[in-house]
């Protein structure tokens, strides 16, 4: 059970800090929701996994969390994005790129390309 | 470094582990609170809303548990989860948990409590710096067979220049000495020492200095170091003692130092290592022979330290080198006969040597108890598998793994094993007053002997290796039931069991051999000992006392009031005849301390030149020579066997005679009659300034032997001289007759002291317990491996009680199916105690083989019994069948009155 949820966790952080920093301060609900929009069909989380992520990257200091008041006046615990965690996603941003960049060459590659 | 940092993390965590779970919970709960209410505004019912959310959300538990596996230690968690479940076990069962306690707190409070005399003697022997680099070095003349001989002052000269040690240095043995000048003259035990000898140890004065290493007054030079004992006792700590005067002998000696508390000095016997006062000598001037190769210092010995990282032999090679040059260069003070050599002997060796077999073997019998003590507990354990074989089989059927549940019954072990060293040594450290005064004197620093932080990480080492070493073999087999089997049963998982039974017999069978094995070697001690106590040692110690004094002995023979025998007879003759006339006393001699038997603590034999043998003395074999008054061998029934002893006649002007015993006439007169014969011994230094050539002594008398040595060997060569030709000053009077201990040494004290004030009387002892002291190593030894034995014997009764009883519950419904069906109940008697007869054969047949092994290894421990001693194997296998039998009787009666129609309608 340590393989798959390690790609997946990885990529499941990227997404929860990005959420937060272009939503800013969410909700859980709110942040797997928005996951949910934004990924469609296209990637079926297990919504409950989202919420041992958050208690390890706010334990990682990336993220932040404070009570608050939903907007249907629930009360929520709000997470937000931390100076560290916006380095982090910045330097996740990259490495993301770099790495989807190195990929997407490999797959344009063809056999009489090479020399 | 980084796991490093996930594992504080996780610490972390395990520590606020209770509040993330919380957490998480609340933050699950809150997430479907959210999600319900948009399935109701999408429409949904109410329970519908609920059921989509949850599936929405995954398996709340199991993230949950992912969560917690990934966040926390699960190995200390589960340790914990463990411990609390063992505890709880162990309670519900505390007359199991109680008896499984003790037995191993007697096995590692009994371990702990040996390997506590052995940490203290045989693992720290020597309590000075680098005690590895210290040697003794002895001087031996093979060729006329004689050991340590002594060094002579230029020998240790050489030694000093060799380049081989750091430093030598000689040092007596310890002696007499009186303190006077104060309200009663006190005896002290003393060393003469050369100045370098506390260099030699590393040691160091708490206050002031001791001697200047590189003094060179070749006699005293008056100078002393006291112990702290001594400075405490007698000069009330005293800080201004530096400087003062002692009276010692009549000479003054300045105290230039006090050693710290713990400094304690090196020797062989208790008496020497309590030294309380050591003087300062060069040994080649006054009072001390001039420095001569050929004069030997006889009962001094020379303590050195090896340059460092020069191990023993490598010494010993560079010595023996030596000493072939020394012999080449002087071979008149060499002759080629005595074959001189030097030998190098670690100093520890020779403080420990001579109980280091003993300690060995209460060590070893102390090992076979704790080993009995965990077999007998793995032993409980495996019993209480089979009430606890559902439970498991149960677990395992839910899905608990097999090393779990290893894991878990480990557990279980440990603490009890544990908790049973923690007994143990809160049991030790609660008596150790009381078992410190069972341990004898004459061992090796018996008064280091402390339950102190390393004693307590030894039981706890012990505890923890028991308890895993017994605790998984059980935890093996009881985690190995047969689930279907055991379920299907209704009542205690019996079947599955085959393994457990099996282990059972072979734990009994085990611990009634190692039982075996203890007692014979407890038997084969105790003949010893008795045997010893028997032995007819050629003197009659009833109703003796023996009283010491000492007479000074000043530097300057000139001031010696006690010179010549002459001057010394008048004391002598008025001391005894003093001590006739108290209540009690039938009759009185004196002696020297070589004539105290069994209770000298040094031998210092003299060479022995004879008439027309040997012209020199460092070619002449070596001999004791005890001085004694003419009442001695009547007073101690020493029986004459020819010619005469000593009579009143015989004075320092006659001819001088001497009478020897049947040893020393077998040994140097082999074949002939020894009477007539005459022989010179070497002079005592004191008298070498009275006379300067000794004259010729004549052998009048043989006795029988007598065992003044050692009861346990026999006889070795003596030759006796009269006080009234010979002069001592380590006196003993010898008084026989209906004496009272206690008020005796104070009369005999009263009488000395009126004749000469400044005469000190110490150590009154009745020869009985000279005897019995002497014999005391031994006892201590004896004593312990016989309380030992007991306890293995109790152990395997208990052992083989408890698996009898066990087969007994067992087969309860065979049993009643039996007498149901008309068997008699004496043959169901008979059934159960061939069992237990059968266990107890396998145990003595092993035991027995073992036993051998054992009694062989401790031959030298023995006395005047064969290692395969008959009887003693005998009679230790019949009680043990003894013991097993009626260990098995009671589970056997209670076979045979069971009810079979009760018995069967439980079941």
């Amino acid at each position: 059970m340590k393989e798959k949820p390690d790609v997946l966790q990885g990529t499941l952080a990227l997404m929860v800090l990005k959420t937060l920093d272009v939503m800013g301060p969410q909700h859980g609900w709110g942040i797997a929701r928005r996951i949910e929009q934004i990924s469609g069909d296209l990637l079926a989380v297990n919504q409950g996994t989202l919420y041992p992520l958050l208690l390890k990257l706010e334990h990682e200091g990336s993220i932040a969390s404070e009570w608050g008041a939903s907007e249907n006046n629930r009360r929520a615990r709000f997470y937000r994005l931390t100076g560290a965690g916006r380095k982090q996603l910045q330097a996740e941003t990259h490495d993301w790129e770099q790495t989807a960049a190195i990929i997407a060459r490999f797959f344009k590659v063809k056999a009489e390309d090479l020399p | 470094m980084r796991s490093l940092r996930r594992f504080l993390i996780r610490l972390s965590n395990f520590a606020t582990r209770q509040s993330a779970d919380q957490r998480l919970q609340e933050e699950i709960a809150e997430h479907l609170a959210f999600q319900t209410e948009e399935n109701l505004r999408a429409g949904m019912s109410p329970t519908e809303a609920r059921r989509q959310a949850a599936l929405k959300l995954g398996a709340a538990q199991a993230i949950r548990e992912d969560h917690h596996a990934e966040q926390s230690l699960p190995f200390i968690e589960n340790l914990l989860f463990d411990l609390r479940y063992a505890v709880r076990m162990l309670l519900k069962s505390p007359g199991f948990s109680f008896i499984a306690v003790a037995t191993m707190a007697l096995g590692v409070g009994a371990t702990t409590a040996i390997y506590s005399v052995i940490d203290a003697t045989l693992l720290n022997p020597l309590p000075y710096p680098n005690p590895d680099e210290l040697v003794r070095v002895e001087d031996d003349l093979p060729g006329v067979g004689a050991q340590g001989v002594g060094i002579s002052v230029p020998e240790w000269r050489d030694l000093e220049s060799s380049g081989i040690f750091q430093s030598a240095s000689i040092t007596g043995t310890g002696a007499n000495v009186n303190l006077t000048g104060r309200a009663q003259p006190l005896r002290l035990s003393f060393k003469q020492v050369t100045p370098n000898y506390f260099a030699v140890l590393g040691a160091d004065a708490q206050l002031g200095r001791t001697f200047d290493p590189h003094d060179g007054t070749p006699g005293y030079n008056l100078e002393v170091v006291i112990s702290d004992g001594l400075w405490r006792r007698e000069f009330g700590a005293d800080p201004r003692i530096l400087g003062k005067t002692l009276r010692l002998d009549n000479d003054g000696y300045r105290v230039v130092g006090v050693m710290p508390r713990g400094f304690r000095d090196q020797g062989s016997t208790s008496e020497e290592r309590s030294t309380e006062l050591w003087l300062g000598a060069g040994f080649a001037g006054l009072p001390f022979p001039p420095p001569q190769r050929d004069t030997r210092l006889g009962s001094r010995v020379v303590i050195a330290r090896l340059k460092p990282g020069l191990s023993i032999a490598a010494a010993q090679g560079h010595l023996d080198v030596l000493v072939a040059s020394l012999k080449k260069q002087y071979p008149a003070e060499y002759p080629a006969q005595t074959a001189w050599t030097v030998r190098l002997i670690p100093l520890s060796e020779t403080i420990v040597g001579s109980v280091r077999q003993s300690l060995f073997l209460l060590f070893g019998a102390v090992g076979l108890v704790l080993l009995i003590s965990c077999v007998n507990v793995a032993n409980l354990l495996l019993a209480k598998a089979s009430a606890r074989g559902r439970e498991i089989a149960v677990r395992q059927a839910l899905g608990a793994q097999r090393t779990r549940l290893i894991r878990q019954l480990l557990t279980e072990s440990l603490l009890l094993f544990l908790l049973g060293g923690i007994a143990g040594f809160a049991l030790l450290f609660c008596t150790q007053h009381f078992l410190l005064r069972l341990v004898p004197e004459s061992l090796p620093s018996s008064s280091d002997i402390s339950i102190n932080w390393g004693v307590l990480a030894f039981a706890l080492a012990v505890s923890v290796a028991a308890g895993t070493v017994f605790g998984l073999a059980p935890a093996w087999l009881m985690s190995r039931v047969d689930l279907v089997g055991t379920l299907r049963q209704e009542g205690r998982g019996s079947s599955g069991s085959q393994g457990r039974a099996r282990a059972r017999q072979i734990l009994v069978i085990s611990e009634l051999a190692l039982s075996l094995v203890l007692m014979v070697a407890a038997g084969l001690l105790l003949r010893s000992f008795w045997d010893l106590f028997q032995v007819q040692p050629g003197f009659n110690p009833d109703r003796v006392m023996a009283i010491q004094t000492w007479l000074p002995g000043p530097n300057d023979p000139g001031a010696d009031i006690y010179r010549t025998a002459t001057q010394e007879s008048v004391l002598v003759r008025e001391i005894l005849r003093r001590s006739r006339t108290l209540p009690g006393v039938e009759n009185a001699a004196v002696g020297d301390e070589a004539a105290l038997p069994l209770g000298h603590s040094h031998r210092s034999p003299l060479p022995l030149i004879r008439e027309g043998i040997e012209t020199m003395e460092n070619q002449a074999p070596v001999i004791d020579s005890p001085i004694v008054s003419p009442e001695y061998f009547h007073l101690l029934g020493m029986p004459l066997e020819r010619g005469r002893l000593f009579s009143e006649q015989d004075l320092e002007d006659t001819p001088q005679v001497a009478v020897i015993n049947r040893a020393a006439a077998r040994t140097y007169w082999p074949n002939q009659d020894p009477l007539g014969k005459r022989v010179r011994l070497r002079l005592d230094s004191r008298e070498l300034f009275s006379s300067p050539k000794p004259a010729w002594t004549m052998i009048v008398g043989v006795i029988a032997d007598a065992r003044t040595e050692s009861l346990a060997n026999a006889a070795i060569p003596q030759i006796y001289r009269s006080v009234y030709q010979h002069p001592a000053k380590d006196l003993a009077i010898f008084l026989s007759g209906q004496l009272d201990p206690s008020a005796i040494s104070a009369r005999v004290r009263e009488q000395v002291q009126s004749i000469d004030a400044e005469l000190p009387v110490f150590h009154a002892e009745t020869l009985d317990d000279v005897l019995s002291s002497s014999l005391s190593v031994r006892r201590f030894s004896m004593e312990i491996v016989a309380f030992f034995a007991g306890t293995a014997l109790l152990l395997a009764g208990l052992g083989i009680y408890g698996t009898i009883s066990y087969v007994v519950n067992e087969q309860r419904r065979e049993l009643a199916i039996r007498l149901a069906l008309g068997a008699q109940r004496s043959t169901i008697l008979n059934m159960v105690l061939r069992r237990g007869l059968g266990l107890a054969a396998a145990g003595a047949g092993l035991g027995v083989a073992g036993a051998l092994i054992v009694s062989h290894l401790m031959a030298g421990l023995l006395y005047g019994v064969s290692p395969n001693d008959l009887p003693t194997f005998a009679g230790v296998t019949l009680v043990l069948a003894t013991v097993a039998l009626a260990a098995s009787y009671i589970p056997a009666l209670r076979a045979m009155l069971l009810d079979p129609i009760t018995t069967l309608h439980s079941e």
